[in-house]
């Protein structure tokens, strides 16, 4: 805090003595508003939180000014809310940027390739106002390898990378950043489609050491070069965190393993041995090479598994916090020796084929699971299922510190979902996918309305809900009445008229990310929700009952809103009926890269 | 509560049916025992709908009616449906045809009365149309069209595989993607035994 120095006074805005224009030496105190300032300034670097920051931001414009000065992390929840020159002139000390783009419902072809949400026009901003620049995160982004390009020449700092579903860049522009980003700590490519353009980018990465303690490409499809990457992962003392694709083998992998036992993640790969190994060949200790790795806590890949050598992962298991088999076709035989030593494990991901057989022996043991995943290997509507009612109450009952789930099945019934509203109510995320439409309670014959409503009566903590089967309005008024907190909302096939739509829109007040395919929620459902959308991040409806009429009445009664008419490829057409509306709050109007099949009202 | 289904009328051709889609809601009341993947051996797909399809995973969905009580449009894919990321639908694919036959997935293929027999990656194919036009060239013979109720009719060959049960089974009765993984071998019938299978 300075207390005296040479200043200028300036006209200030807020209250306070008035402008002058002279210099004074200032040996008394300073006046009390710069001296809050200062305090401000040096309060607010430790702000952390985005909520207490926009919070903050709102007292006066003093406090905005300052809260704007000293905010480090920019999150931007839909790219589109805003404008990079915006955000950008509004903060201008940005280290770390998080953007979103695509609704989610894009991942599931529900939306034609290249709407939108590019990440060119950011990066373009940024290079110019923010060459500190460390960390950028991105999610459901199309980013180019010009794009990569621009972003490793730009910031000379860079630090971290994250892209989580984002498509339109490839090996190449993966090149760049290894070879420009000599700072890089962080290269995290997560659940993204990276193009092969035939470049060996691993051996980009400087030969004469790299400050990488992060590096997750499990999701490139591309072969790599091993030498390169053995090369890599010795000239990196500082890494922890390693995923490798499935076209590394567990031969490769072990010679990883020894030359990194520091490791904290590993992502193993295929799991399975090279071609050019012969059966019954002695081949490496890989029980030794994962016992050296007293650090592992998190355990992923498994890609190509051949489930005779999962038993090598034994020696860590005792310490795994977290465990993703969701690529491996493990059955409950296999999965049971190893599960059992799992008695730390917090995060789960797995597929339907351990059975509910799997899960039960996953609930005798983990008893600190927080999040379980449970993803179907066969996604289709028409066949039996391997896990059912009976696991989920298996889990409700053996892992009462539940957080959050995600669970495919066939079938259900209403008493386990009860059942696990009571046995888990620290549940923040509750998403079932019972993947036949419109399926009852396959004992009873009833709707799962009761199910879904007593996972919002009981779970007091619950924000993200994600409901299927067979539901009436009735499952809706649930929701409203005692859904409070719930903020994400993904509703399928379900509901039997507007009322539904209307009861969510009416009764859910912090409701911010609503998601909805094929439901009969028509133009008065929608009108329902005027008082609420400026508060929603988005409104995404497919194949509903709505209008070009109803939208446009939503256009009219709110103009900061951008309600965007989605038309399938092959039905241009401008008929009555709206194929897809997404819409969302933005303090800039209609977006100026609208492809043809997109039209804003 | 069930909808009802615009088939129920006919002669409960519904229950076993198999559309190359999606089916959904008539699941209920049908007891599936089995707990593996065959129970619906017996349907009959829409070959034709498999050929007009446009391409892998974007294929459009007309607008599910909103009213439950309709049936759904017929025997149309249901995009995105269950909710999987299509890089996670790939990936297992990959896996399930792995698990048939290693890398590529090869099977023999004999005909009736022909020397000797022939074999072909059925991974190469994405549809029966595909599968069965290569056939028919291979051999030098016409199979026709596939049709629900008359399998193969008019043609002097049926087109036959054997599954991992051991039982021959009409090529097209059920979805690609089973047929894929459970395809060990085939066998094109001709003559009257052909013609006996499409009554």
């Amino acid at each position: 805090m300075i207390l005296a120095q040479t200043r200028t006074y300036t006209t200030g805005s807020g209250p306070g003595p008035g402008p002058s224009s002279s210099s004074v030496l200032e040996y008394l105190a300073p006046c009390p508003d710069q001296v809050l300032e200062n305090v401000l300034e040096n309060v607010l670097w430790f702000l952390t939180s985005r909520k207490d920051r926009n919070a903050a931001s709102l007292v006066c414009r003093s406090w905005y000014r300052v809260e704007a000065l000293t905010r480090s992390d920019l999150f931007i929840g839909n790219c589109y809310a805003v404008s990079p020159k915006r955000a950008t002139s509004r903060f201008t000390r940005i280290r770390s940027v998080t953007l979103k783009g695509r609704p989610r419902f894009a991942d599931f072809n529900l939306m034609p390739p290249n709407w939108g949400a590019h990440l060119a026009p950011w990066v373009s901003a940024m290079a110019l106002t923010y060459p500190w620049l460390e960390k950028v995160h991105l999610k459901r982004m199309s980013v180019t390898d010009d794009d990569l390009a621009l972003l490793a020449e730009s910031f000379s700092g860079f630090k971290e990378l994250v892209l989580v579903c984002c498509d339109g860049f490839g090996t190449s522009g993966l090149a760049i950043v290894a070879s420009r980003c000599r700072q890089l700590k962080v290269l995290d490519l997560i659940e993204s489609e990276v193009s092969d353009d035939d470049v060996d980018w691993i051996s980009y990465f400087p030969d004469t050491g790299t400050c990488l303690e992060s590096l997750i490409f499990d999701c490139v499809e591309c072969p790599i070069d091993f030498d390169a990457l053995e090369r890599l992962v010795a000239n990196s003392p500082s890494l922890k965190k390693l995923r490798l694709n499935r076209h590394v083998s567990m031969g490769q992998l072990h010679r990883l393993m020894v030359q990194a036992p520091r490791l904290t993640h590993l992502g193993t790969g295929s799991f399975s041995p090279s071609e050019d190994v012969a059966q019954g060949e002695q081949g490496p200790d890989y029980v030794s090479a994962f016992a050296a790795c007293k650090s592992i806590v998190c355990l992923s890949g498994f890609r190509e598994i051949i489930p005779d050598y999962l038993p090598a992962i034994n020696p860590v298991c005792a310490n795994l916090t977290s465990l993703n088999f969701s690529y491996a076709n493990v059955s409950a035989e296999h999965l049971k020796p190893i599960i059992s030593n799992c008695h730390k494990l917090q995060i789960f991901w797995v597929l339907d084929s351990i059975c509910d057989e799997g899960l039960q022996a996953v609930a005798a043991t983990c008893k600190e699971l927080r999040e379980l995943r449970v993803f179907p290997f066969e996604a289709r509507e028409d066949i039996e299922g391997p896990v059912s009612e009976v696991g989920l109450q298996a889990v409700s009952e053996g892992c009462r510190k539940l957080e959050s789930i995600l669970y495919f099945c066939q079938r259900m019934t209403n008493a386990a979902v009860v059942a696990m509203s009571k046995n888990c109510p620290d549940l923040v995320v509750f998403r079932l996918c019972i993947m036949g439409r419109h399926r009852p309670d396959h004992v009873t014959g009833e709707p799962m309305d009761e199910g879904f409503g007593a996972i919002v009566m009981n779970c007091k903590k619950l924000t993200r809900l994600a409901v299927s089967g067979l539901l009436t309005d009735r499952a809706f008024a649930y929701i409203g009445k005692y859904g409070k907190i719930v903020r994400t909302l993904s509703v399928a096939f379900a509901g039997d008229s507007d009322m539904g739509l209307k009861y969510v829109l009416e009764g859910c007040p912090r409701l911010q990310k609503l998601e909805i395919r094929d439901s009969p929620f028509g133009d008065a459902a929608l009108l329902s929700g005027l008082h609420h959308y400026y508060n929603m991040r988005f409104l995404w409806m497919s194949a509903c009952n709505l209008s070009n009429q109803g939208c446009q009445q939503i256009a009219q009664a709110l103009p900061r809103l951008v309600v965007e008419v989605i038309k399938h490829e092959d039905n241009l057409d401008m008929d009555e009926n709206v194929d897809t509306l997404y819409m969302y709050r933005s303090l800039e109007g209609p977006r100026d890269d609208v492809p043809r099949f997109v039209s804003i009202l | 509560m069930e909808r009802s289904m615009a088939y129920e009328s006919d002669l409960n051709l519904k229950a076993t049916e198999l559309r190359l889609g999606l089916p959904g809601s008539d699941e209920p009341e049908k007891p599936s025992t089995t707990p593996s993947v065959r129970s619906n051996k017996r349907a009959s797909p829409e070959i034709s709908e498999e050929s007009r399809s446009k391409g892998s995973s974007c294929v459009s969905s007309k607008v599910e009616s909103g009213e439950r009580d309709s049936a759904p449009p017929a025997k149309e894919q249901v995009v995105g449906w269950p909710p999987i990321r299509s890089y996670r639908k790939n990936c297992l694919r990959a896996k399930k045809n792995d698990q048939v036959d290693g890398a590529g997935m090869y099977v023999k293929v004999s005909v009736d009365g022909a020397p000797y027999l022939r074999k072909i990656d059925l991974q190469v194919y994405k549809s029966y149309p595909e599968l069965l036009e290569t056939l028919e060239n291979m051999f030098k013979l016409t199979i026709g069209e596939y049709s629900e109720k008359e399998g193969y009719n008019g043609s002097d060959f049926a087109p036959t595989y054997e599954d991992k049960d051991g039982d021959w089974m009409l090529v097209g009765d059920v979805p690609w993607d089973m047929f894929i993984s459970s395809c060990k071998r085939l066998r094109i019938m001709k003559g009257s035994e052909a013609r006996g299978l499409s009554c």
